[in-house]
């Protein structure tokens, strides 16, 4: 075998490697995830990254949908629980718990906020005009928490307004 | 090729500010220094010149000419050196200063104070070659009331027109003469051309003004051909109650160019001064402080004031743009030295990672062995890296000769300021928080401290005061003394003041270190004049709590007739902190070693229970509130009765409370984290750290749950008794 025929076999970055993989998109990206039987999701660039549940250190006088704060490689990060915050099924701690980190710029402060969710699920490909608005009604979450639905097969998606995710309202006395 | 200049701005600054400093230094040593100081100063004017105009700073380097043509002709002999001009000096390196801060806060600066200083070295530099063979003209010789420059008579003969500079210091009582400085004025302008600058340094607060008395003095600037004989009658009613000094300044050419340039601020009370900007600025806001005093309570006296401040300082001062980021220079030592410590980390690294491949349990003792190295190289490591952020605290003594001196000139007393420990390392944090504190207490060493010269001398002391600045390691911790050799604190007027304003009892007896403790009680000043350096009794509370937010701790010492001693003790630093590690039911807090009076067992017969269900411990003669940590922060505790319990006092504000807790843990250093950065300030938790084994613990802030504690006292028992209380403490 010559040296050639050697080069020649070396497939070329980018040629081969990414047929039939779907992330070169022209719309939005998101990562949804479960809470309860309902699907969520938020937008993929904001995710740090996805950790598996730890017990957290307590926040004194915290609200109970903060569970505390862990300790990521040197940084403190608050974790929120997303189901009781929403009040969307059962606060339970298992295997497929698991905590997204987000990390999102709000007026000039970058805040780093681990949330608890049941389980991960997908990436979910999104065009502008495939976010509908979502129905002014009840129902556990607040508005401002919401950016829009998107359908997807016979089911909807939620998508998560981060920024809002990532204020946190001060504590009561 | 083009090189980005801008990259350099930085270090330009940088070393201006060194140089400014070097400046600073030499001028106040310039009157006893040889002809190698005077080099040195020029040489540091010319390098921030030079600089300036590379990097298209005109103002900087056209203000900075004039002062190096100054200096040039005094390191010529061409002109000799007067304390006035070294004055003059002084307030230039001061308005550098302020240019080159503007710069690097990207702000612009206040023109009027540079333009002054800029023209007042003008005219010096105009008169300057012939005053120095006819001698020198100092305004601050009062031996005279009239003073005017001798060669100026021999030109008077000439038509041309002359720039006359006339300082005008009525004395306070001009109006009741009869004699209106506006009338004077008015005379002056039809001889001329006419410019007023008015001065309000000697303006008293607002309640002390007498609407009958003249508080202002004037500089103003005559354009004319009258003679000097001309001018002089016009002032010859008053000439007896004012200090009039009388200038020729150049011909009338430059002139009209120095008033056309320098448009003249017309005379009001402006803030407009021959004296620091700075003090002028605190003389105002002192004054709008006092007004509000009288308003309000004493407690809430300081934020007034800071708010006042905040206000009033805006149209003058630039407001800081951006927060500083900073830098450091570091000394090549420090860096090698951490170099060779990661060396030895990195072989420790690879030892073990050889050791990894293909491991036995026959290798278990090399193992031990390689982690023991490793936990070596990573204290060493730490050790050193904490050491670049130390700085030798000259650099917060640095300021002082200059204010010294200053102060001296304001007060009339000869002083002395000696320093020691000048190469103590301090955390770059600190260094920059104990400035202000340090400086407020240098003020009042020597405003309250050293007394008037005549005194001194009746009491048998040298005529110059001392103070002396001293800084040295003890354990952990750094202290730095403030030492005076005047008057010392009157116990008894301390006393009388403190029963005075109701804060102690009249009965009551106090050791002295109480007593001098209660000169940090807001609002308390036993001085019975108010000067606008200090002694309005907004000050030294707010130096505890600086020095206390700083995690460091205060005190003073005073002998009557000799002298007094204030010390602070300073953390080394505030990124680590000495803890002791408490367990709460599954957590673990932090408690600052700091705060901590004592732990011990908790032993029944010392339990009391009083209103209601109020627990107090009997340590001593102290009665201490017992608070369960679990029922303020609200979470699950194992122990939950005060009896045999484990009870940690701790104190802070002068109040101690007796934590409950669980266990004992270690005492160890750990490293502060905040949470404010992802969460936000918990009341109660000063911040974070993270432990040994990866979690995450809480540092317990005492002040804070002393505050709760007291909140929910407040919020539970008026209101009903039979309830739960918040503090009870026990399950009976």
């Amino acid at each position: 075998m010559d040296i050639q025929s050697l080069v020649d076999n070396v497939p070329v970055e980018g040629e081969y490697s990414l047929e039939g993989i779907d992330f070169i998109t022209s719309g939005e990206q998101f990562l949804t995830f479960q809470l309860a039987q309902e699907q969520y999701g938020v937008d993929i660039l904001c995710v740090e990254e996805i950790r598996s549940w730890e017990q957290p250190t307590i926040i004194p006088n915290s609200p109970s949908y903060i569970k505390g704060v862990i300790n990521m490689r040197g940084i403190i990060v608050p974790i929120i629980d997303l189901r009781m915050k929403f009040s969307i099924g059962e606060a339970v701690y298992n295997e497929t718990t698991v905590v997204v980190v987000l990390t999102v710029e709000n007026k000039h402060i970058t805040r780093t906020i681990g949330f608890v969710v049941d389980a991960v699920s997908d990436v979910l490909n999104a065009e502008e005009n495939e976010i509908l608005n979502a129905p002014v009604f009840g129902g556990c979450i607040s508005q401002h928490y919401i950016k829009g639905l998107v359908n997807v097969g016979d089911n909807i998606v939620t998508l998560l307004n981060v920024q809002a995710l990532q204020s946190i309202e001060p504590h009561k006395h | 090729m083009t090189i980005d200049l801008s990259q350099f701005v930085p270090t330009f600054l940088e070393e201006s500010f060194e140089g400014l400093a070097l400046m600073e230094a030499s001028l106040l040593d310039l009157e006893n220094g040889d002809s190698e100081t005077i080099n040195s100063i020029f040489r540091a004017a010319h390098s921030i010149k030079g600089g300036a105009g590379t990097f298209g700073f005109s103002d900087v380097s056209e203000f900075t000419h004039l002062v190096e043509t100054l200096l040039d002709e005094m390191r010529d002999g061409r002109r000799d050196i007067k304390p006035i001009d070294i004055e003059l000096l002084l307030e230039s390196v001061d308005c550098i200063r302020l240019m080159i801060e503007a710069i690097k806060d990207d702000v612009s600066f206040e023109k009027t104070k540079i333009e002054q200083i800029a023209r007042l070295l003008t005219e010096t530099l105009a008169v300057g070659v012939t005053t120095a063979k006819s001698g020198t003209v100092d305004p601050k010789d009062n031996n005279d009331n009239l003073v005017v420059d001798e060669p100026i008579n021999l030109q008077e003969s000439s038509d041309e027109k002359v720039k006359w500079l006339i300082k005008f210091i009525p004395e306070h009582h001009l109006i009741q003469t009869g004699n209106d400085p506006l009338l004077l004025f008015n005379a002056l302008a039809d001889l001329g051309e006419v410019g007023v600058v008015g001065f309000s340094t000697d303006l008293p607060s607002l309640s002390d003004i007498d609407a009958e008395e003249v508080y202002l003095s004037w500089e103003l600037s005559l354009v004319t051909t009258a003679s000097q004989a001309e001018i002089i009658e016009v002032f010859e009613w008053v000439e007896d109650e004012c200090l009039l000094t009388l200038t020729r300044v150049a011909s009338a050419e430059a002139a009209i160019k120095n008033v056309a340039a320098q448009p003249y601020v017309e005379t009001q009370a402006s803030i407009v001064s021959a004296e620091p900007a700075e003090t002028a600025r605190t003389a105002v806001v002192t004054n709008e402080a006092d007004i509000k005093l009288e308003q309000t309570s004493v407690a809430s006296a300081i934020e007034n004031v800071s708010v006042v401040s905040a206000k009033t300082s805006e149209p003058s001062s630039p407001t800081k743009a951006k927060a500083d980021a900073g830098s450091i220079r570091v000394g090549v030592d420090k860096v090698d030295s951490l170099i060779n410590l990661v060396g030895e980390l990195v072989i420790t690294q690879s030892m073990l990672s050889e050791l990894g491949n293909d491991f036995d349990l026959s290798k278990i003792e090399k193992l031990s062995s390689g982690l023991e190295q490793l936990l070596q190289n990573t204290k060493e490591l730490q050790e050193s890296v904490m050491r670049i952020r130390m700085l030798p605290i000259s650099f917060a003594f640095n300021r002082f000769p200059r204010l010294v001196h200053d102060l001296s000139n304001k007060t009339g007393k000869a002083i002395e300021l000696i320093t020691q420990g000048e190469q103590t390392e301090l955390d770059k944090t600190v260094m920059e928080q104990i400035g202000d504190p340090l400086t407020h207490l240098v003020r009042n060493a020597i405003d309250h401290g050293i007394e008037p010269a005549e005194v001194r001398l009746a009491n048998n002391k040298p005529e110059k005061g001392t103070v002396a600045l001293n800084a040295y390691h003890q354990g952990g911790s750094i202290v730095i003394e403030i030492n005076d050799d005047g008057g010392g604190i009157n116990r008894q007027a301390v006393f009388n003041k403190a029963v005075e304003k109701g804060i102690v009892d009249v009965n009551s007896t106090l050791t002295d270190s109480q007593v001098f403790d209660l000169i940090f009680e807001p609002g308390f000043s036993t001085a019975e004049k108010v000067s606008d350096i200090s002694g309005r009794g907004v000050g030294m509370d707010v130096v505890k709590k600086n020095i206390q937010a700083l995690g460091g701790r205060i005190q003073v010492e005073s002998k009557q007739g000799i002298g007094t001693t204030v010390k602070i003790n300073l953390p080394l630093t505030l990124a680590i902190l000495d803890g002791q590690l408490v367990k709460v039911g599954s957590e673990t807090y932090i408690i600052p070693l700091i705060t901590i009076v004592e732990s011990l067992q908790v032993r029944t017969d010392f339990i009391n229970r009083v209103s209601g269900d109020m627990v107090l411990y009997r340590l001593r003669e102290d009665n201490v509130p017992v608070i369960p940590i679990y029922k303020l922060f609200n979470i699950e505790a194992v122990i939950t009765e005060v009896e045999n319990a484990l009870l940690v006092v701790v104190e802070a504000d002068g109040q101690k409370i007796g934590l409950l807790v669980d266990d004992l843990l270690a005492q160890q250093q750990v490293v502060i984290k905040s949470l404010n950065d992802n969460y936000q300030q918990v009341e109660g938790i000063s911040g974070a750290t993270i432990l040994g084994d990866g979690s995450v613990a809480m540092i317990l802030d005492v002040p804070g749950m002393i505050t709760m504690a007291l909140r929910s006292a407040q919020q539970y028992q008026p209101h009903n008794h039979q309830a739960q209380p918040q503090f009870e403490g026990v399950q009976p």
